[in-house]
């Protein structure tokens, strides 16, 4: 059985991101790039099956420009076996990226299929969700253990309040949350037994989608920062100001 | 143009977060329908029918629904909105409404928009991106406008004169995904995501014990909600839906006091709309400091005692 990973390109996770002048969005040119820290965690998990003889092949796939193949290579490096870029210069949604995949996973038949559960760029918390929707089978968002049998899985979720283990059948997609595992760091032997390993590229118009974004951004804008407070000198100060100046207790 | 709020609910009670969903939903303009599906969920129809802004409530009952997974449900809610020419479905952006819309909207074919947090018309939203770093202003001429919007965006409907309820049938079982359990806490305290004072600690509190020992007491004594940093949920203080920031729970209570938490962009993109944030800290360098109303630098073991011997 195989398993796909979806994995995305974004501005690494520890850079402050800045709106760029013209507002028309964040400035990308000249900073450094990640993959999606929650892609990751979801590159490691088929890993880890794989490593325990439960799957027989991982598969990543990343939709986006050329430079993607880098995030690719990442992800042959913890140990995917073989690559498959989905070639575009246009503006992905996610709706679009789900469609993709679809197209992707109905070539490569995988028995399941890992999502990060939401990029850290766009916040969305949609593709595996809608991709599951598309490939007409379940999903378990939000993973934070998942068990595979035979035939199927048991994923334990954060949901609000607690946990919830659902089993379903497979194929299904899973999205992995924070907690699912500690993605291993690559080493350098593997890093260069990763620059072998096959990695196809498809046009994403060869699959048949049509990517034209459904929705339109406009003016980004950073929040209003806070105003600077006070450092208050002791406990008497802190309440005395939460009750006569704040008035909350 | 009608739209359909997706009720979340565990049968019995409806959740505060459809409250602010039925908020946000009468933005759009038009009729606010909701949807109560579920097994023996009469009461929570009830209570849905009393939400000030609600001119419908469709009951649908049946055991395919008891577990509130998303396959059945978003069949379901597919099939309204067909039938009943429905141009919007908002959903709170909880874990359930994050889990089940985007299957809606891929069903319909349409691009949903999660987060909101400001709606000028239907169809012109502004939502967070970036951790909260970038706010961004999206335009959607989608037939159907699929949305979860911010809780802490949208204040909670009270209650009104009762709609009417309808019976609604039940779709086909879809087999797709069973629930094996389920393990919520109950707790006496505020629900993090609604609470108007929520108490927050972090790394800087060294254990799970002394994090119950210092911050429950405060909470108790404040009615306060218990959040936590990642720092503090990674390292087992306290379960992971303790999490306040990006990837945990997006909070903005009147008053959050941020105890031990030298304060990351990923933890301030969780708490940085409350109303008042209080410091209290070792280290006068922490950026938590950069974003807190009220700083107090110095040793917490000592310190929240005190707070919690003064309020």
């Amino acid at each position: 059985m195989k398993v796909l990973v979806p994995v995305k390109r974004v501005v690494d996770y520890n850079v402050k991101v800045r709106v760029r002048g013209d507002k028309s969005g964040v400035e990308l040119s000249g900073v450094k790039m990640a993959i999606n820290p929650f892609d990751e965690i979801a590159v490691e998990e088929a890993v880890r099956l794989r490593e325990a003889q439960l799957v027989a092949e991982v598969v990543v796939v990343s939709c986006g420009t050329a430079a993607s193949q880098e995030t690719l290579r990442t992800a042959l490096a913890m140990g995917a076996d073989r690559a498959i870029l989905v070639e575009s210069d246009a503006e992905l949604q996610p709706l679009a990226v789900a469609r993709l995949l679809k197209a992707v996973a109905d070539r490569e038949q995988p028995g399941l299929v890992i999502c990060g559960k939401q990029a850290i760029d766009d916040d969305a918390n949609q593709t595996g969700q809608m991709l599951a929707a598309l490939m007409g089978v379940g999903q378990a968002a939000c993973a934070s253990k998942l068990v595979m049998s035979d035939a199927a899985i048991e994923v334990t979720r954060e949901v609000d309040g607690g946990l919830e283990t659902l089993a379903l059948p497979l194929p299904a997609v899973v999205t992995a949350d924070l907690r699912l595992n500690e993605p291993r760091y690559a080493t350098l032997p593997n890093i260069m037994k990763a620059k072998k390993k096959p990695l196809e590229t498809l046009a994403a118009a060869a699959l048949g989608v049509d990517v034209t974004p459904r929705l339109r951004h406009g003016r980004h804008d950073e929040p209003a920062p806070r105003k600077a407070g006070i450092k208050v000198a002791d406990v008497a100060e802190l309440v005395s100001r939460l009750k006569n100046e704040a008035k909350l207790i | 143009m009608k739209t359909l709020v997706i009720a979340e609910h565990d049968n019995l009670n409806l959740a505060g977060a459809t409250r602010h969903a039925v908020t946000a939903a009468a933005r759009l303009g038009g009729e606010v329908e909701l949807l109560v599906a579920g097994e023996c969920c009469a009461p929570v129809a009830g209570q849905a029918a009393r939400l000030a802004g609600a001119s419908r409530v469709i009951h649908v009952d049946a055991p395919i629904y008891r577990d509130q997974l998303a396959e059945n449900l978003a069949a379901l809610v597919v099939s309204l909105v067909k039938a009943r020419a429905c141009g919007n479905v908002v959903c709170a952006s909880s874990a359930f409404g994050k889990n089940l819309t985007p299957r809606v909207a891929a069903l319909l074919d349409v691009a949903p928009v999660s987060d909101v947090t400001q709606i000028f018309a239907r169809g012109r939203y502004v939502r967070p991106i970036y951790a909260g770093n970038v706010l961004v202003s999206v335009e959607s001429d989608e037939p159907v406008q699929v949305l979860t919007v911010r809780g802490t965006a949208f204040d909670a409907a009270g209650d009104g004169a009762a709609a009417p309820v309808e019976e609604g049938a039940a779709g086909a079982d879809v087999g797709l995904s069973r629930l094996v359990s389920r393990a919520i806490r109950r707790s006496e305290r505020p629900e993090l995501g609604a609470a108007k004072i929520v108490v927050s600690g972090g790394r800087g509190l060294g254990s799970g014990e002394n994090y119950q020992q210092l911050l429950a007491p405060l909470a108790d004594r404040l009615g306060a909600a218990l959040g936590a940093s990642r720092a503090a949920v990674d390292a087992g203080y306290v379960p992971n839906d303790f999490q306040v920031g990006q990837t945990g729970k997006i909070v903005a209570p009147g008053l959050y006091v941020a105890v031990g938490i030298s304060g990351a962009i990923q933890h301030l993109a969780g708490m940085k709309d409350s109303g008042v944030i209080v410091a209290i800290n070792k280290d006068p360098d922490a950026p938590i400091f950069q974003v807190a109303d009220y700083g107090l630098v110095g040793d917490l073991f000592e310190l929240v005692p005190a707070l919690t011997g003064s309020v």
